[in-house]
Formats: C-alpha cells, structure tokens, sequence
C-alpha cells in the first residue's frame, strides 16, 4: 500500500491541487457546482486507478489529464442527442444574416465597424466583457467546440473524435458560433456606445 | 451561374472559407474563390478583419482566466479531503 503512493500523495491533493484543478475547470465549464463536483470525482477517481500511476508525469499533470477526460465527457452530453433547443436558437438568430437567394449579406446584419479595433484600453476591457457575455450566450454544443479549440488549442481531428462529430459538422459549427458571437459583439458593441454618448449629453 | 460567380456574390460561402482558413486551411481552389470574392466585397473584408480581432481576443480573454485564481472555499476542501481520506481508511 505505502508503495504504491510512493509517487502520490493523496493526503495532501486538496491542499495541492484543489484550486488549480478547480480554476481549470471553471475556465472551460462556466458552472461552479458542476465544477465543483467535477474536482471531487477527480480526486475519487485517482484514488481508484492510484495503483497505474506510472511517475511518469507529476502528480499534477496526472491528475489534470484525469480531470480533463470528465470536461470533455460534459461536452460529449452536450453533443449527444437531437438538436438542442439552444442550437436551434442560435441558428434562428442567423436566420436573417443572408439574403437566401443570393447569399449577400442583408443590410441590417452586415458587419461594420464598430470599434473593435480601438486601441483604447478601457474600451478593450469593455469589448472583452462583452465578449464574455456573448460566449454565455452560445449553444453549449458549440461552446465545447470552441473551447476545446481555442483553448486547448486541440486539433480538430481530436475534437471531432471526441465529440463524435463530423469534419464537415466542425466547420459549420465554427462557422456559425463565429457569425453569431460577432453579430451580438457589434449589437452590444453598439447599444454599449449609444449608452455611452447619451451618458455624456446628459 | 458558375461556381466563381457563385463565390463572388456568396457571403455565406466566404465567411465560412474564411473562418476554415483561419484555424485550419482551405484547397488552392478554395484560396483563388475566396481572394476574388474578397476583391470584390468590401462588407466581407470587414468581416475578414474582425474575426480575426475577435480570435485574437478570446485566445487572450482564455488564457487571462486560466491565470486569475477562482478559489475553492475552505469548507468545501475541508470536506473534500476528509473524503480522500476516508477512501484511503477502506483499504
């Protein structure tokens, strides 16, 4: 027994490892008690598979491999099944994008400038939460694919075996979370700057 | 209408070659329908510009997050570890 935890040290995980694991997940999954329980089944799944740990990677990066195969099953529910009502949503929303004879952009959805390449500091900070909050808004679906691309930097044959998706269902999912995040940065974006310029008339 | 004049007035078309070129990559074919189709329309060349931004943002926006520590309570650790242990006491 005390050989096998030669390598590992679970009496001190918590200590060790809980906040990192936890601010890891909370950074792919917005949910604080899915995380939560997430680091939980971590830690009790390492306790079971505690004997195949080989020392070939540390103790951390073991544990974070095992945290991250539960994500991507979070994802993989969330891909699974009919179409969401969620994705059918988002797909609404792009309805109207393009003219459905011609493919042209229609006029009210176009893409403008809209100061998105401010350099201004405090306007970037501005964009960023409203970027946030445009991610939030995404099928989950779709956030698991971005997610897994843009940060994890995963390839996509990884991410389309691991989702159980086609290559040509990949990219018409990055196609469209990128049609949309755009849309709702501009709009937002906008309605942010009108606010803006009325504050200062006031 | 042929397949170039299809691309040259297919936004829907571009903006998808464009967000495939962007992180994985399009045929030779693919490159000439979309640098033509570009040429010609200036609302995609925004979109061409802004999604490249917005890539640019949320690879930073990501990596800041994995940085700022989102901290688990002590309760909760305490009760964690106390699980751990309890585990390690069946053995």
């Amino acid at each position: 027994m005390i050989a096998e935890y030669e390598q590992l040290n679970p009496h001190r995980w918590v200590e060790s490892h809980a906040d990192y694991l936890y601010a890891y997940t909370i950074s792919r999954i917005n949910d604080e008690e899915k995380a939560k329980d997430l680091v939980q089944e971590t830690f009790l799944a390492a306790l079971e598979k505690a004997d195949k740990f080989e020392g070939k990677s540390s103790e951390r990066t073991w544990l974070t491999a095992i945290l991250r195969n539960k994500i991507v099953d979070v994802y993989r529910k969330k891909s699974s099944g009919l179409v969401t009502t969620d994705i059918h949503q988002a797909e609404q929303e792009q309805a109207d994008f393009f003219n459905t004879d011609d493919g042209h952009w229609n006029a009210e959805r176009a893409p403008q400038s809209f100061g998105l390449d401010d350099h201004d500091p405090v306007v970037h900070k501005e964009f960023n939460q409203i970027l946030q909050q445009c991610m939030q808004k995404l099928p989950g679906l779709w956030m698991s694919v971005f997610t897994m691309k843009h940060l994890d930097d995963e390839t996509t044959d990884i991410i389309c075996a691991e989702l159980k998706l086609t290559a040509a269902n990949f990219w018409v999912i990055i196609h469209r979370t990128k049609l949309n995040l755009r849309d709702c940065l501009q709009k937002t974006g906008s309605d942010y700057g009108t606010i803006k310029e009325n504050t200062v008339q006031l | 209408m042929g397949p170039l004049k299809k691309i040259q007035y297919n936004c829907k078309k571009a903006t998808f070659l464009i967000e495939k070129k962007l992180i994985g990559h399009i045929t030779f074919r693919e490159q000439i329908e979309l640098k033509i189709h570009l040429f010609g329309c200036s609302v995609c060349r925004i979109y061409q510009k802004q999604t490249g931004k917005i890539n640019e943002m949320v690879h930073q926006l990501f990596h800041a997050e994995a940085n700022t520590d989102s901290r688990l309570d002590d309760n909760f650790k305490k009760d964690l570890q106390d699980r751990i242990e309890e585990e390690l006491n069946k053995n």
